[in-house]
């Protein structure tokens, strides 16, 4: 992808998949060579909810807490997920297995309560096909 | 009253990794008729006749937009397809895409004829990347045949942000910033993407195209009522027996479609539009679904006798002040004040002045706001007042009473 600044965004996703997550260093560098500021860089990388400023996991799990998700008790979704992996939204796993956060609607109402694995969504979501589900990211 | 598959005619009968599946249902014959019969001009005056609007929320008039953009000066000019379907309860552009990617290709085609632009964007939500390679491939497969001799399409991924549904915002996006809206004028159709003549058409609205061309603006016209031509393709979520994509003709009403084709029982309210759609109770159920009364993008979230009003309101006002981009005032604070008063009352400790407080809010922010998601965010707020006031009455008084 060239060095122009219209590519910052499209650049940024490049090295979030590559890297899993957007280090100063990486931003920094970015600035330096498209000739923008740090702060520009800074700002488009922590607008959009796919990117991350901070470490993640190989697999990052987003579940639904928007309305429809929430009327198929997408709770209990996140406390099964939270007690499998033993962490809380927004954390990480120890072995950076699994990182958890909670996300608006991802277009999979039909099949509430639903979430993502990475780029997969699972939707009509029980505690069973849960433990399933993870298993397959062991 | 069933459905009408005008939009979704192909969804479920033809391979969507195929495209002569879709050439055997006169795949690109209204691409071929624009090219060989009509001027850009007969075009764009083929889909003003037809009386097609928006179907992203907004409603504008299609053939006007793209005749503005054809008359708008500029050496290069874009067609834009808003995929970035990011309002709460919708689905049905997934569906669209998932079952039948060519109409889309065909349709961004015949755009770019009518109004002189070479290059066209899919703006696609982050979430939907498993999209991607289907969209890439219905696109090659079109090229390999020929139908993209004058007109690329290329691919514009998202990165998870609601706003970017927003057409300023989604240009932003695509020039690599911040998804933040831009002040209007001027307007896409004269100074958008890189500052030259864009449009930018919700999925759905550019999947009507071809079978317009095809069949002739006479036919589209025919159908819907005096304002709201065609049909709507509708996600229906909540509290429903068979939720799912639906495609009625418009004017249908909300009865029908939430409780004989998605089979609700004991529906308490209705919100239809989403996060900043309005809020229908039980006994407006008869209302027709247009332009003229309700539609947003077509997103039905359906409530049963259960639910807590104060409860979803305050949900719906948290995600949008979660997901406003911050770049003025009014969408910014606005929704964040609102997210506390109702979190007040949720808690039971609301108070009679709140209410009053929550309505000079609701019309500050509908003023004054820059882009539709503050102007319409106290949407939710307004009509549960409206409709629901005795379930704030009551919080109050049991905080006032303890």
């Amino acid at each position: 992808m060239g060095k122009n600044k219209e590519n910052l965004l499209i650049l940024l996703q490049e090295a979030q998949n590559k890297s899993g997550y957007l280090s100063q260093e990486l931003m920094v560098e970015l600035a330096k060579s498209l000739n923008v500021s740090l702060s520009e860089v800074y700002g488009v990388a922590t607008f959009y909810s796919f990117l991350s400023a901070k470490p993640q996991a190989r697999n990052v799990i987003r579940i639904c807490k928007s309305v429809p998700c929430y009327l198929k008790n997408s709770q209990m979704i996140i406390e099964t997920v939270g007690n499998k992996i033993g962490i809380k939204p927004g954390e990480t796993t120890p072995d950076d297995k699994f990182s958890f956060q909670l996300t608006n609607c991802i277009g999979a109402c039909d099949k509430a309560p639903a979430m993502m694995i990475n780029h997969e969504v699972y939707g009509d979501l029980n505690p069973n096909k849960i433990a399933k589900i993870l298993k397959s990211y062991l | 009253m069933s459905e009408k598959r005008i939009v979704l005619r192909n969804c479920g009968i033809i391979d969507p990794e195929r495209i002569t599946t879709y050439l055997d249902r006169n795949g690109f014959k209204a691409l071929e008729k624009a090219f060989s019969e009509l001027t850009c001009e007969q075009v764009i005056e083929e889909i003003k006749a037809s009386g097609l609007r928006g179907r992203g929320g907004a409603g504008f008039p299609c053939g006007l937009k793209w005749d503005l953009s054809r008359n708008a000066q500029g050496d290069e000019k874009y067609v834009i397809c808003n995929a970035d379907e990011g309002e709460v309860g919708t689905f049905k552009d997934r569906y669209i895409l998932e079952g039948d990617p060519f109409t889309l290709v065909e349709a961004m085609a015949i755009a770019g004829y009518a109004i002189g632009a070479k290059r066209g964007y899919i703006y696609l939500r982050a979430e939907y990347h498993y999209l991607l390679g289907l969209l890439k491939n219905a696109i090659n497969q079109a090229k390999e045949k020929g139908f993209l001799e004058h007109f690329d399409i290329d691919i514009r991924e998202g990165a998870g942000a609601y706003i970017c549904g927003e057409e300023s915002a989604l240009m932003d996006s695509i020039e690599g910033k911040r998804g933040e809206v831009r002040y209007r004028p001027p307007f896409p159709p004269s100074r958008g993407l890189w500052g030259k003549p864009t449009i930018i058409n919700n999925v759905e609205t550019l999947m009507n195209i071809p079978q317009i061309i095809f069949n002739g603006a006479y036919w589209f016209s025919q159908l819907g009522t005096e304002q709201s031509k065609g049909t709507k393709v509708f996600s229906v979520s909540g509290d429903v027996k068979s939720p799912g994509v639906y495609e009625l003709v418009l004017g249908s009403q909300l009865k029908e479609l939430v409780e004989d084709l998605a089979l609700a029982k004991n529906v308490k309210m209705v919100q239809v539009g989403g996060a900043t759609g309005r809020i229908i109770p039980h006994e407006m159920m008869d209302t027709p679904l247009t332009f003229e009364t309700i539609l947003g993008a077509g997103a039905i979230t359906v409530f049963d006798e259960s639910r807590d009003v104060i409860d979803i309101v305050c949900r719906t006002m948290e995600f949008l002040a979660e997901e406003c981009c911050g770049k003025c005032i009014p969408g910014r604070q606005g929704t964040e004040a609102m997210v506390e008063i109702l979190k007040r009352f949720s808690r039971g400790e609301g108070r009679q002045k709140d209410i009053r407080v929550l309505e000079e809010l609701s019309s500050a922010m509908m003023l004054s706001s820059l882009c539709g998601l503050g102007q319409a965010a106290p949407n939710p707020v307004i009509d549960s007042l409206q409709h629901f006031r005795s379930d704030y009455d009551n919080r109050i008084r049991e905080s006032e009473g303890g």
